[in-house]
């Protein structure tokens, strides 16, 4: 299966920009659906991003966060074909990871 | 000298507990960071479950925050979509630990919150989803202390009910 991240990680001397889109519905649990269901809620809690075993960045997430949600940092100290590795666990247990290669 | 025999064990056992004691004395001392890093990597459940931001930020912080013109925080005037409404910050501030960003008008308040380790820069953008028009608050924590900035965001259509 495809992963559900898709990152773009680009270095440009010493700072790495990186950018990540993750396909998740995130839902919030105050959506009802057609029948008047509630849709319970399904997000991403937690996003790592990890560079030689070192976090750079960790994202916690609450339900408003946005569906497929999108985030854009930067860092220091990565070179251009270094790895990136991306993880993240949802309020279900669901998870997903890559590494990505710093372009 | 069977005393005296009787007394090394006893002697050892004492330096031992005591070496037990410094090394778990020192153990401590070192787990503290440790165990407050491992404190900052698990998930905020409770700040997340806050309904005002005011709660929020002082269950995810434990205080509260200043509003600094340092913090920049770009989102629309108007969210067309309250869904998907793109909103960054970025802050001149130096020693940034962390930015969490914050819908007032949400049921929950608390939307997201990124750990700035050192070596990763101040500015973080993303995606979050506003219920209806209201502030939208950046909370950056620089120095262990806390500076915020907020800005109204109208929303035509919500992103949170059916």
């Amino acid at each position: 299966m495809a992963s559900t991240i898709r990152v773009r990680a680009i270095a440009n001397g010493d700072l790495t920009e990186v950018q990540a889109l993750i396909q998740h519905p995130m839902d919030s649990g105050f959506v009802k659906d057609a029948q008047g269901q509630v849709i319970p809620a399904h997000f991403i809690q937690q996003l790592t991003f990890e560079h030689n075993g070192k976090i750079v960045f960790t994202a916690d997430w609450g339900p408003a966060v946005a569906k497929d949600p999108y985030v854009k940092f930067g860092f220091k100290g990565a070179a251009k074909g270094d790895e990136l590795k991306i993880s993240w666990v949802d309020n279900k247990g669901g998870s997903d990871s890559t590494t990505a290669k710093i372009q | 000298m069977g005393f005296s025999i009787e007394r090394w064990p006893a002697t050892r056992r004492l330096v031992l507990q005591g070496a037990g004691a410094v090394a778990l004395f020192g153990l401590g001392g070192l787990a503290a960071p440790a165990a407050r890093a491992a404190a900052n990597d698990k998930y905020p459940e409770e700040a997340f479950r806050q309904k005002a931001e005011k709660d929020a930020i002082q269950a995810l912080y434990g205080r509260t925050a200043e509003v600094s013109d340092k913090v920049k925080l770009d989102a629309p005037e108007i969210a067309e979509n309250g869904a998907v409404v793109p909103i960054s910050v970025t802050t001149t501030l130096a020693n940034v630990t962390s930015i969490s960003f914050l819908v007032s008008g949400n049921p929950n308040a608390l939307a997201a919150s990124y750990a700035i380790p050192e070596g990763t820069l101040p500015a973080v953008s993303n995606r979050l989803k506003m219920q209806q028009t209201s502030n939208v608050i950046a909370i950056v924590e620089a120095g262990g202390k806390l500076y915020s900035a907020t800005k109204e965001v109208k929303v035509t259509v919500g992103g949170c009910g059916g």
